[in-house]
């Protein structure tokens, strides 16, 4: 048990240096009211303690740079060393989000010709940087969605999602104030085309859809999809969760998609931060670029300056306190950099390459559902292990840990029972696919032929299974020992 | 630069094993109508000294606070950050995990937010904190949607020293719900009191305020909350963290959520991101709200352990019934935040907060002698950012300012249209006497030419 850093506090300890204050001013009459005569109680440890704390911690991770993080729909690939260097060079970690557009000329050259990049690899026309993730992308496309209609006078309040949609999509939806309905998919895992007919009508604003989508099957219907969409008058909105298996090869500007949004920390090496940050720029076809947040990037009228424009006549406002996640951008970039959109084509021929190498291999030890080619990510299901030995998918997740390897996404998506989703990445080699599969292979045996080993699983963690009924019966959510 | 390790060996076998010949066949299910085919539009990646070369270039050409001797605030700051911060979170086992799904194997993140948010309810006086929002914002916005949902009502009562950029982003966030904004006129600096009086009602969701505002200034909170005629109605507070090092915790003048832009907890400018919103409230009202929760329990040999906690409220289990959307946040920073807290300690805190009251005071009196310099709010407590009314052309003694090595502040009539050479200056532990006095000496000289 690693103690916590409040039980390492020993009154009067310090961990700081600061100049001695040079100037002699006193509180004054107006202030001294306002004033908290206890200093707040944070802990008091030297450093020593302080980086033995912070380092022990660390060595109860988990990560990417430790071993493979199949973690279905995150793409957790490796994190390029080299964009952690850029992304700390005075440059662009020293500017203040007041600057001046003279001062960060640099920058904005920067967004400028990433947005040139992320244009011709989705097919979109216009980009904001403002969104912070994902999720935030999603949030920013469905105000989007809500002023393009008010616009036109149009009184749409519902949003379809496939029932395979993660569940940023409806919460997304009800952040919009939008009504969810959600579809079924059909047997071969995609967005059933009579069920979208049936409920696209004028009263829907229209379609949150990743492509692949969390199957990790490519829409094949996805034109006729996006025609239904846009004849009944809808917008497409595309989630780039997947982006990272068709890059160079399908874009879904020409799949029909009106806005994309893209996670700079899945497809574009970004490290995940331990829960972020990231970066979910959205891109939009040209009849709702006047929609965009404001500011965009521009360059000037003679064509070699960069400016910030904030004079987007629809503008939806802003969605970001200052510009987005710059720096989370500027790791993307140099990475983009790095591989050229030519090398971008080849991770995503790679990471489907690998995906459908594991698939192949597994598939005879584990139920697979949708027995077809897969994109960059693909879905097992424990379902035979639960019902011959009544080992759960939970089970199987748990003792990969034994093993050295980051289990799967799981349970997700809802459509499969007992879901293992499994997204190896490109970063991903051979030895390291072949060594993954011995795992999963000798798990689905000992849950044959020892199921308890798995039922007891973790055996070699720092802790075992955690009591998480006791944790919301309880709920002790800090520490409250003063 | 590639970080693909398949040699063409290795591609051959793996494929002849799928029973492939190409590559091209492992995407034979996308129809051709949606498949790309321009390959003359695809570029050609290049080395890594290339890229560092180009990216040097590229943050060359961008001036810093470095560069400049700086005095720009408005909710981002130019402090202090020792170097523990960035030793520790540089350490891949933090920067290369992700959300703790598997809390056996990530107690480090765990334990690290159950900390996080300890120090954030000590900070704040709050009962509970979140594991983070995108940024102060966000997380304001955040605010008003979790009070509106407690609260049932769907009136905002929104002083207008609230910043008026991050109001904007809580009004985008409220497009297409039924919140109705209703601002309450300044006086002086602070809130307008009787103005406040006239707009609160029994059906107002939430009462914002900013605290120190967006001119500098400490709003009285208990006064505003005096003010409440409901019971239901939240009261929302945006506090400076580093103020709170030395003023009242809102938690102890009434507030039920508490929310802040982290950036100063020792978190790099980066042009605005990624910086951390912090979030806190009552206890009462955990299930209304939004983000990652961490909570204490233990594994079943009994020892201490951590795991998320009340996840019924999150999009991936609630889908369009959840909270927020949020699912990715800005884990990283809380440890920026954590490690910085934890190192300034206590005592360094209140030290860094007492060092940038005094120096601001102190610039502030030298400043307001000057010819042409009046106080803005002259009766009214600030903290470490103040407004000087200056009888020139702002936006010249800016540029003339910035070519002597100063970025003098922020022009408010930017956020104010009615306000007139009115400008915010904020000064930080960081900003010497010399560095002050010089700044006094070349306004003064500016001034009189
Ligand atoms: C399919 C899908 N959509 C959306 C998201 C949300 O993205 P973010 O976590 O960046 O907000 C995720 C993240 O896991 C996802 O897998």
């Amino acid at each position: 048990m690693t103690e916590l850093i409040f039980e390492l506090t020993s009154p009067g300890r310090k961990a700081y240096t600061l100049p001695d204050c040079d100037v002699d001013v006193d509180y004054d009459d107006k202030i001294k009211d306002f004033i908290d005569e206890e200093p707040v109680n944070l802990p008091e440890v030297s450093e020593q303690d302080l980086m033995r704390h912070y380092v022990e911690l660390s060595t109860l991770n988990f990560h990417v740079d430790k071993g493979m993080y199949p973690l279905g729909s995150c793409t957790m690939k490796y994190n390029p060393k080299i964009n952690e260097d850029i992304a700390r060079l005075d440059g662009f970690s020293d500017i203040h989000p007041y600057s001046a557009d003279e001062d960060i000329q640099g920058l904005l050259e920067m967004l400028f010709d990433f947005e040139k990049d992320l244009k011709i690899l989705t097919g979109m026309d216009k980009f904001t940087f403002q969104p912070a993730a994902g999720a935030h992308g999603e949030l920013t496309g469905i105000k989007i969605f809500r002023k393009y209609f008010d616009n036109k006078g149009e009184d749409r309040d519902k949003i379809i999602v496939p029932d395979s949609a993660h569940g940023t999509n409806p919460a997304t939806a009800s952040m919009g104030g939008f009504e969810v309905i959600t579809i079924k998919s059909n047997d071969k895992g995609c967005v059933d085309l009579d069920a979208l007919r049936d409920a696209m009508d004028e009263t829907v604003a229209g379609l949150y859809l990743t492509n692949p989508n969390t199957l990790g099957i490519f829409e094949e219907d996805i034109l006729e999809i996006a025609k239904i969409v846009h004849d009944e008058g809808g917008l497409l909105y595309y989630d780039g969760a997947n982006l990272n298996a068709t890059m160079g090869i399908s874009r879904p500007g020409d799949m029909g998609f009106d806005i994309v949004h893209l996670n700079l920390h899945k497809t574009f090496s970004a490290p995940h931060g331990g829960g972020g940050p990231g970066s979910g720029p959205i891109g939009v076809k040209d009849f709702l670029t006047q929609y965009l947040p404001v500011p965009v990037v521009k360059k000037d009228d003679n064509g070699n300056k960069y400016k910030l424009d904030y004079s987007l006549e629809n503008t939806i406002g802003k969605i970001h306190g200052f510009f987005g996640n710059v720096g989370v951008v500027v790791k993307a970039y140099a990475y983009t950099k790095l591989l050229g959109l030519k090398g971008l084509k080849k991770v995503s021929e790679m990471a489907c390459l690998n995906a459908n190498y594991l698939k192949d291999n597994l598939k005879k030890d584990y139920y697979l559902k949708f027995n077809r080619l897969c994109k960059h990510e693909f879905v097992l299901s424990g379902k035979n292990q639960k019902a011959e030995n009544s080992v759960k998918t939970l089970d199987i997740a748990k003792r990969m840990l034994d093993f050295g390897v980051h289990p799967p996404t799981v349970y997700f998506p809802q459509i499969v029972d007992e879901a293992l989703m499994i997204e190896p990445t490109e970063t991903e080699s051979k030895q390291s696919l072949d060594n993954f599969i011995r795992i999963m292979k000798k798990i689905a045996s000992e849950a044959k032929n020892n199921p308890e080993t798995v039922k007891k699983a973790p055996h070699t963690t720092p802790v075992k299974r955690l009591n998480e009924a006791k944790a919301m019966r309880n709920p002790d959510l800090k520490y409250e020992n003063e | 630069m590639a970080y693909y390790p398949h040699t063409s060996e290795e591609i051959e076998e793996m494929l002849s094993s799928l029973g492939y010949e190409s590559i091209e066949e492992l995407f034979e299910d996308i129809p051709k109508e949606a498949r790309f085919n321009d390959e003359s539009l695809l570029n050609e990646g290049t080395s890594e000294l290339e890229v560092s070369k180009l990216m040097k270039e590229l943050s060359e050409k961008n001036k810093t606070v470095d560069d400049y001797i700086c005095f720009m605030g408005g909710g981002a700051y130019d402090r202090y950050i020792p170097s523990t911060v960035d030793h520790v979170i540089s350490r891949p086992e933090f920067y290369t995990a992700y959300t703790p799904y598997q809390p056996e194997v990530s107690q480090g993140t765990l334990q690290h937010i159950y900390e996080y948010q300890t120090m954030i309810c000590r900070l704040t006086g709050m009962d509970v904190a979140n594991a983070s929002m995108y940024d102060g914002a966000s997380a304001l916005a955040e605010a008003v949607i979790m009070a509106m949902n407690v609260s049932r009502k769907n009136k905002i009562v929104v002083p207008k020293s609230l910043n008026p950029y991050w109001l904007r982003v809580v009004k985008t966030y409220l497009l297409g719900s039924d919140a109705e904004f209703v601002m309450v006129e300044e006086k002086n600096g602070e809130i307008d009191y009787c103005d406040l009086e006239d707009k609160i009602d029994d059906d107002v969701a939430a009462v914002l305020t900013q605290y120190p505002n967006s001119f500098g200034i400490v709003e009285n909170l208990k006064e505003i909350k005096d003010k409440f005629t409901s019971k239901k109605t939240m009261f929302v507070v945006m506090a400076d963290p580093i103020a709170l090092g030395l003023l009242k915790k809102p938690g102890d003048l009434g507030a039920d959520i508490v929310v802040g832009e982290g950036q100063q907890l020792g978190i790099p400018l980066s042009f605005g991101g990624p910086y951390l919103g912090y979030f806190a409230f009552r206890k009462k009202y955990v299930r209304k709200s939004p983000g990652r929760i961490i909570g204490k329990t233990e594994d079943k040999e009994g020892k201490r352990g951590f795991v998320m906690t009340y996840q019924t409220r999150e999009q991936h289990i609630r889908r369009e019934k959840a909270t927020s959307n949020i699912c990715t946040n800005q884990g990283l920073m809380t440890v920026a935040a954590s490690v910085y807290m934890s190192t300034l300690g206590k005592q360094g805190l209140r030290e860094v907060a007492e060092q940038s009251y005094k120096k601001a005071h102190y610039l502030f009196n030298e400043l307001t002698r000057i010819d042409g310099i009046k106080k803005a709010y002259p009766d009214k407590p600030f903290f470490d950012e103040f407004v000087i009314e200056v009888n020139t052309d702002l936006n010249k003694l800016k540029y003339k300012m910035k070519k002597e090595g100063y970025l003098p502040g922020i022009i408010l009539k930017h956020q104010y249209p009615e306000k007139d050479n009115q400008l915010l200056i904020a000064v930080t532990e960081k900003r010497t006497k010399e560095e002050m006095d010089s700044f006094v000496s070349k306004i003064k000289t500016i001034l009189k030419g």
